[in-house]
């Protein structure tokens, strides 16, 4: 019982940061139907650079995240302007799929050439300290990951929910024409969706480098399982993703723990598989639009 | 059955010639490799083509059953016995079939979704199998690998078979696309690819239309996987469920032009000498993902429709300003292939 509950505390905290992860990818979509396979390697680009940032400049991973997502973002930014924009929009979904995943090897091809594919992870101060609470243990970072991301998601909550910037986006999700006839600059949007969500992507980044081992390589693994989240939650919908995210967090810890650790990301699979018979859609996608 | 046309058995007939004819004239072992991984790739794109070409429904899994098709073989040699030298391309329509039937599960649930969630599904896909030749080490060797005693061919020709078994697989796709382009299932295909709930309500069986496509299509990749595993001699699970399969058969599909019968080869004949002078070249393995990637989005931007379809829009368009007065000038002919509606 005792170590049951041990991993249900550690996979909600790791459900958490694929609830960061995941939130990029889901607004991304919404946004633009754009299905960003690269998601993974902007987290893993993010690690990298959080952790040159913390090895040479001695910049704490938590630090970094101010510097680095404002920069990222700009830099979505104009991806999006280079590489999504000129899709024409009946085929950009397909289109996208393809572009993003060229996107991804290309930003494997660049991290590999700077890093090699040695194993790396960004090893702070407190990386081994940990609290215990009536005799469970947590992990400090994994902790602070955790309210980081919980923080950052509130924060993108508020800004679509309070902000006309958010506004738009939210109304671009919903109806792109009559977004745009509304008087809503729906290609604005788009890029700045896209750039939000790499900002997201880079955040997360940081954080992941913390807990888990990385290389360029990194990236396949984590958008099977991101990608996984957000076909579970309903493509496109936020809350979904989010629920989606703990959800799988807390399956593959507990699976780990009580079944086999070797076997353990077969958890999204088995997750994915079963919402594929019983709920295409995903538990909060609406069948109305068509796309899935 | 489908018209014959004299220009298509003409151009087949050149070809395949010409393919045939290659390893004797240019005995150079390095350049018939060469020529055996660009019809490995001709292979492979056609195959892709016949489910991601033809129904719209984009895999992105397919080094999967590349990778199922390698490791059929292999496994076969470890834990049966299969004979050496010409033997085991004998197994290869066994292993084909194999594959295929493999599939219809998977299959059967991928396609329950459309679209974008089914390219996501095969993703998925992908790394299911890339993590179980890690785990199931018993039968695969988990990430030691296997190994296929090579055959006892000799040095100065040792490629020549394998280069005649993968121009074989590659025109068994391509007899197959060509079959089914103008038979009655490449007619439901179509109608799939342009409006899939306006198919279903004319009455096209989808789900065992697309599940053919699909099956066919893997049954391909995984004979193309097994004659490579016999070739390299050595497996090991990056190596053979490797996402750069997948995505080099997209590439060379969409280059050529998705949805014609030669676009996907078109693609390959020019790509894979290419990406192989680049490896050959550029020697780092992490370069050549930068050039491959570059050269990807490139055509993504410029070329979305591929160059077969390029090629023949502007052949109407110029026929159509030549034409008598009278003619819409302006208008532009629809493509009949290519981009999906």
């Amino acid at each position: 019982m005792h170590l049951l509950i041990q991993a249900c505390i550690l996979g909600l905290l790791a459900g958490g940061v694929y609830a960061l992860m995941a939130s990029g990818l889901t607004l991304a979509f919404g946004v633009m139907k754009v299905i960003n396979v690269a998601q993974g390697a902007m987290i893993v680009a993010g690690a990298f650079l959080s952790y040159t940032l913390f090895t040479k400049l001695h910049i704490d991973p938590f630090v970094s995240i101010v510097l680095l997502t404002p920069l990222m973002f700009l830099f979505g930014v104009v991806l999006q302007l280079v590489f999504i924009r000129p899709l024409r929009a009946e085929e950009r979904e397909e289109l996208s799929l393809l572009v993003t995943w060229a996107l991804a090897l290309g930003i494997e091809g660049l991290l590999s050439v700077i890093y090699k594919t040695n194993y790396r992870s960004t090893i702070t101060s407190y990386a081994d300290r940990s609290w215990s609470v009536l005799g469970y243990r947590l992990s400090e970072v994994r902790v602070f990951a955790f309210l980081l991301s919980a923080l950052i998601i509130a924060g993108l909550y508020g800004l679509l929910t309070r902000t006309e910037f958010g506004r738009s986006v939210r109304a671009t999700v919903q109806n792109p024409t009559s977004a745009r006839l509304l008087g809503v600059n729906v290609e604005r949007v788009s890029a700045f969706g896209f750039g939000l969500s790499l900002a997201t992507a880079t955040a997360a980044g940081a954080v992941f480098g913390m807990i888990q081992p990385f290389n360029p390589g990194s990236h396949y693994d984590l958008i099977s399982r991101l990608l996984s989240i957000i076909v579970l939650g309903g493509l496109g919908s936020l809350g979904g993703a989010i629920i989606a995210a703990l959800f799988m967090g807390v399956a593959e810890a507990v699976f780990s723990a009580e079944i086999s650790p070797t076997w353990s990301s077969f958890t999204f699979f088995i997750v994915l598989i079963a919402i594929l018979l019983l709920r295409p859609q995903g538990l909060f996608g609406s069948t109305e639009r068509g796309a899935l | 059955m489908s018209r014959l046309t004299r220009a298509g058995l003409v151009r087949a007939t050149v070809v395949f010639g010409a393919l045939t004819a290659f390893p004797f004239v240019f005995s150079a072992q390095w350049v018939v490799n060469i020529a055996l991984f660009t019809l490995m790739y001709a292979g492979l794109a056609t195959s892709w083509n016949l489910l991601g070409g033809y129904s719209g429904y984009l895999s992105l899994g397919h080094a999967a059953f590349f990778g199922i098709g390698a490791y059929a073989m292999a496994i076969r040699f470890t834990h049966v016995g299969i004979g050496a030298g010409y033997k085991p391309f004998l197994v290869l329509p066994l292993v084909g079939i194999a594959v295929a039937i493999v599939s219809l599960p998977i299959g059967w649930i991928a396609l329950r979704v459309r679209a974008a969630t089914f390219a996501i599904v095969t993703l998925t896909l992908l790394f299911v199998v890339q993590q179980l030749a890690f785990n199931l080490h018993h039968l695969t060797g988990g990430s030691q690998g296997l190994a296929i005693p090579p055959p006892t061919f000799p040095a100065s020709t040792f490629d020549n078979p394998f280069y005649f078994a993968m121009e074989g697989a590659f025109a068994l796709a391509l007899l197959i696309c060509w079959w089914v382009r103008d038979s009655k299932l490449g007619l439901m295909l179509f109608a799939i690819r342009d409006d899939e709930d306006r198919a279903q309500g004319v009455g096209v069986r989808t789900t065992g239309v697309k599940l053919i496509a699909f099956a066919v299509s893997v049954g391909l990749t995984g004979m193309i996987g097994a004659i490579w595993a016999y070739y390299i001699g050595f497996i090991y699970p990056q190596f053979a469920v490797d996402p750069l399969v997948t995505i080099g058969a997209v590439l060379m599909t969409f280059l050529g032009g998705k949805g014609t019968l030669w676009g996907p080869a078109l693609g390959a004949f020019i790509l894979v000498p290419l990406q192989q002078y680049l490896a050959y070249k550029l020697g780092a393995s992490e370069l050549y993902l930068l050039g491959y990637s570059a050269v990807f989005l490139v055509i993504m931007l410029l070329l979305p429709r591929g160059i077969i379809p390029s090629l023949k829009d502007r052949l109407a368009r110029r026929q159509a300003a030549a034409g008598p007065p009278g003619a819409v000038t302006g208008a532009v002919p629809t493509p009949t292939q290519g981009v999906p509606a």
